[in-house]
């Protein structure tokens, strides 16, 4: 192996634990792979900076202005556009914003005063934990659902998940939300109705405030994954090599265990991939139902008060974590299957 | 002794009887051949035998497999006797495979199934089996993944699935169908060997009739879900009793009159002119600053083809045959070389839309190669979309009758959809479709090679009728050597993108010259001469 080759060994590492593969990996074409994805990554963010910058930019309003109110004389909208920096080229702007971004500096919000990456990191400790919080909960509920549904086509096992999801996706979620607070927190009083606890006050704290908001988030989620498993399951268990492995002496749980599921993941990786990005930065219903400090509040109210800098570096902070979980998603795909590894 | 019995087996898929008494018995150590067009009852019978048949199919009869009643066993039993002591090879190799589990482990898992080895022990079991049918683990080890494999490769792993328990019975249904001749050749030898080794009963699946003949001890005839005639093969090739049989065995052997030759005139330019024609697929790049790397799909290839001439292209999966008609076609550049239609070269950006009314193309997938929303009327003026002067109206509805006339179709077919055809009259429509602009050359690739025997005979005629009506020129595809034999004056051989060989048909079947062309022709199955007239 070549020495510039090292940094790919613990994604070899981690295949051979899912697969159980004793062969050497492909390296140079599991780097290639690795290598493209990477690149993609790279020149997504990029092309994402410029758009987010320029739109932001195109649209009508001056941040100045608006902070000043109407009645504000010339000069001193001209001094405070000093003090921004809004009297500067554009291209001086994206770049000492970008610039700014990769050393941790977001700027200073125009409306608090604050700096943007506090405020980003203290809405952050909710939103993410929220997300993750619902994204485990929707997989937990949808992948024994699909699978349960897929091993009993058309009994009604079947119709009863498929039901119950046609009910999830139907249902909006701040809906679920309000229910679960009049069950949950009004008459069970076993959650609070809103509000976040904070990390201060203990984890177990923590985590109750933001179970009843996951749920929400995640009952709709679940439910579209239920039916992508199902869905992807039963493609797959009409395949010719399901038949031979039933010609082997499997029974049908044995091959729907060791040889569909495996096969029917990759459609369900991913939509987990897209939800995730959705449940990080759609979650803005929710947090106004449950009075959660999350990020999707704090966008809402930066785009309200045109703070410009805000909503680019929040904006950002999501595409960035949406390009990244995709890139995870096409490594995990690597993982699953072994066709996007090359040949020998 | 009798391994397998089957009396008055009747199947039906909700009211819709498919199998109707059949009967068979397949005995220890011999090789039976159900054999039939598509649709017989053929594979359903063998995946009744192992109880693998679609939900909702209801099974009467007596199925006994040794002493023990199938169709009682409950779904345990049947777990342990498939595999373990009937073990089954499908038809479709690339498919039949699960493509995110190695060879090994596919193999292995059959072995730990019904055994209690040992994971190290099965891993020493499936090298020793892969080894057995072809595959050495210096060669191939358990590690690999079945895309890495070429499909006859592939039927090899599924065949030492099959056998991995030495089973006592093996069923392969269609195992060669979609292979070339030369692998086809090496999997069935494989299975006679086994068979012969193993002491197997073999059910063998097949609609190839040459392969009947040269594998089985018995044949099973079908037609639509019942058993027409059993006997055995040197029987059956002798004197068949039911008419259906000796249609089936007549088409087998069918060969159309074509019309003569036309002879040569040296002061026309050729029809179709190949010259040095290249043309590369891009490899992946090694790494990412690594020089872009080709294979050479078709590697300086010159023929021409006169007016009125019938030309065949043979050579085996991956030579390159397919490739070509994409170049001659206009649908891919080439790397080099020139393509001459009527001593005009073809542009390499595409044809003109003069060229491309010259030249039709008909395409092996009947199905497939048809929008399912359009009716027939608008699917064979389809070429018409490129024409500047495409007539219109009352024209070009009489236009659309003639040809479907031509093909043996009938006008009102005009305003049906595709899906409403059965797999021979699609070929027709494609037929129709290609005729419709008049072209003076017609590219078939591999345009009879997915029908029944019987369909194809009724296609190579109508071929042959077109040729006496139109004076048809063609590029006859196949790798089906009777067919090409059949149905061409001159013949080509590829191989690795190269033409090896070229001559006159009857001289290069009879004589063949390159050790390539020897190989081919010896691996290819023949039917024995017949005697006419069923007895």
């Amino acid at each position: 192996m070549e020495p510039k080759q090292f940094w790919i060994l613990p994604l070899c590492g981690l295949r051979r634990l899912w697969t159980g593969s004793q062969r050497p990996p492909n390296l140079p074409v599991m780097g290639r792979y690795f290598a493209k994805r990477l690149l993609s990554l790279f020149v997504s963010l990029l092309v994402a900076s410029w758009v987010i910058f320029f739109v932001v930019e195109i649209a009508p309003g001056d941040p100045a202005s608006f902070m000043l109110g109407i009645n504000a004389q010339p000069d001193t909208i001209a001094a405070l556009r000093s003090e921004l920096g809004l009297d500067q080229s554009k291209l001086a702007r994206y770049i000492s914003w970008v610039g700014g971004m990769l050393t941790g500096d977001f700027g200073t919000s125009y409306t608090y005063r604050t700096p943007v990456a506090q405020m980003v990191a203290d809405r952050l400790w909710v939103s993410l934990p929220l997300a993750l919080f619902a994204l485990i909960l929707s997989t937990l509920i949808a992948l024994p659902a699909g699978i349960f549904a897929a091993s009993h086509p058309g009994k009604s096992g079947d119709i009863a998940v498929m039901s119950a999801t046609q009910l999830g996706i139907a249902v909006p979620n701040f809906w679920f939300a309000m229910m679960l607070v009049l069950i949950f927190a009004i008459n069970l009083r076993w959650f609070s109705a809103g509000g976040f606890a904070g990390w201060d006050a203990g984890a177990w704290a923590a985590l109750r405030s933001l179970t009843l908001p996951a749920i929400a988030l995640a009952l709709p989620q679940a439910a579209i994954l239920a039916r992508v498993m199902r869905s992807a399951l039963l493609d797959i268990l009409g395949e010719d090599f399901i038949r031979t492995a039933r010609a082997k002496g499997l029974s049908q749980r044995q091959v729907l265990w060791r040889h569909g599921l495996r096969n029917a993941l990759i459609p369900v990786l991913t939509i987990i991939g897209l939800q995730f990005s959705f449940l990080l930065a759609g979650a803005i219903i929710i947090e106004q139902v449950f009075y959660l400090p999350g990020l999707g509040r704090l966008v809402f109210q930066a785009i309200s008060a045109r703070d410009l800098i805000v909503v680019e570096s929040v904006v950002m902070l999501l595409v960035f974590a949406v390009i990244l979980v995709n890139f995870l998603v096409d490594l995990t795909y690597a993982l699953v299957d072994p066709r996007l590894r090359g040949t020998r | 002794m009798t391994l397998l019995d089957i009396t008055n087996l009747s199947l039906s898929i909700g009211a819709f009887p498919i199998l109707r008494d059949v009967s068979l018995s397949v005995q220890t150590g011999e090789i039976l051949a159900i054999t039939g067009e598509s649709g017989s009852g053929k594979s359903l019978t063998a995946l009744a035998i192992l109880r693998l048949l679609p939900r909702c199919t209801q099974v009467t009869g007596h199925l006994h497999f040794e002493d023990q009643d199938l169709l009682a066993m409950s779904e345990a039993q049947m777990c342990d006797l498939r595999g373990g002591q009937i073990g089954m090879v499908f038809q479709e190799p690339m498919t039949a495979l699960n493509p995110v589990q190695t060879i090994g482990a596919q193999v292995m898992e059959t072995l730990q199934q019904h055994s209690t080895l040992s994971r190290a022990e099965a891993r020493e079991e499936a090298r020793r089996l892969l080894t057995r049918v072809g595959l050495p683990p210096d060669r191939f080890p358990l590690s690999r993944y079945p895309h890495e494999l070429s499909g006859g490769q592939r039927q090899r792993v599924v065949i030492a699935m099959a056998i991995a328990m030495r089973p006592k019975l093996l069923i392969a249904d269609e195992p060669t169908t979609a292979l070339d001749v030369t692998t086809q050749a090496q999997i069935l030898d494989l299975l006679r060997d086994l068979v012969h080794d193993y002491g197997m009963g073999m059910i063998i699946i097949t609609h190839d009739l040459a392969v009947v003949a040269d594998l089985a001890d018995r044949i099973v005839v079908m037609r639509k879900g019942e058993v027409v005639e059993t006997g055995s093969t040197p029987q059956l090739l002798a004197a068949r009793r039911h008419p259906y049989t000796e249609r089936l065995f007549a088409a087998s052997k069918h060969r159309p009159t074509l019309p003569a030759r036309p002879p040569a005139n040296p002061a026309q330019p050729p029809l179709l002119e190949l010259r040095n024609v290249v043309k590369d697929h891009p490899l992946p790049r090694r790494h990412l600053l690594a020089r872009a790397e080709h294979l050479r799909a078709v590697d300086h290839v010159s023929f021409t083809l006169h007016p009125g001439e019938r030309l065949g292209l043979v050579g085996e999966s991956g030579c390159g045959k397919s490739t070509l008609t994409r170049a001659i076609l206009g649908l891919e550049p080439c790397q080099g070389g020139e393509i001459l239609l009527h001593g005009t070269p073809i542009d390499p950006t595409g044809l003109t839309a003069q060229q491309r009314r010259k030249m039709q193309v008909v395409f092996q997938d009947p199905f497939g190669s048809f929008n399912p929303r359009h009716q027939v009327a608008r699917l064979i003026t389809e070429p018409f979309h490129s024409v500047t002067d495409a007539p219109v109206g009352q024209e070009r509805s009489d236009l659309v009758a003639e040809t479907l006339r031509a093909v043996g179709l009938t006008p009102e077919d005009a305003h049906r959809y595709i899906h409403q055809f059965s797999g021979g009259q699609r070929q027709r429509i494609a037929i129709a479709r290609a005729l419709i602009t008049r072209p003076d050359l017609i590219l078939f690739d591999e345009a009879v090679s997915a029908l029944d025997v019987s369909v194809r005979a009724q296609i190579l005629d109508l071929l042959a009728e077109l040729c006496t009506a139109y004076g048809l020129s063609y590029l006859f595809i196949s790798h089906d050597l009777h067919v090409v034999r059949s149905m061409t004056d001159r013949c080509l051989v590829m191989q690795s993108g190269r033409i090896v060989e070229q001559g006159l048909t009857e001289d290069l079947f009879a004589d063949p010259q390159h050790p390539y062309t020897q190989r081919l022709i010896a691996a290819a199955p023949v039917l024995p001469d017949l005697q006419t007239g069923a007895a």
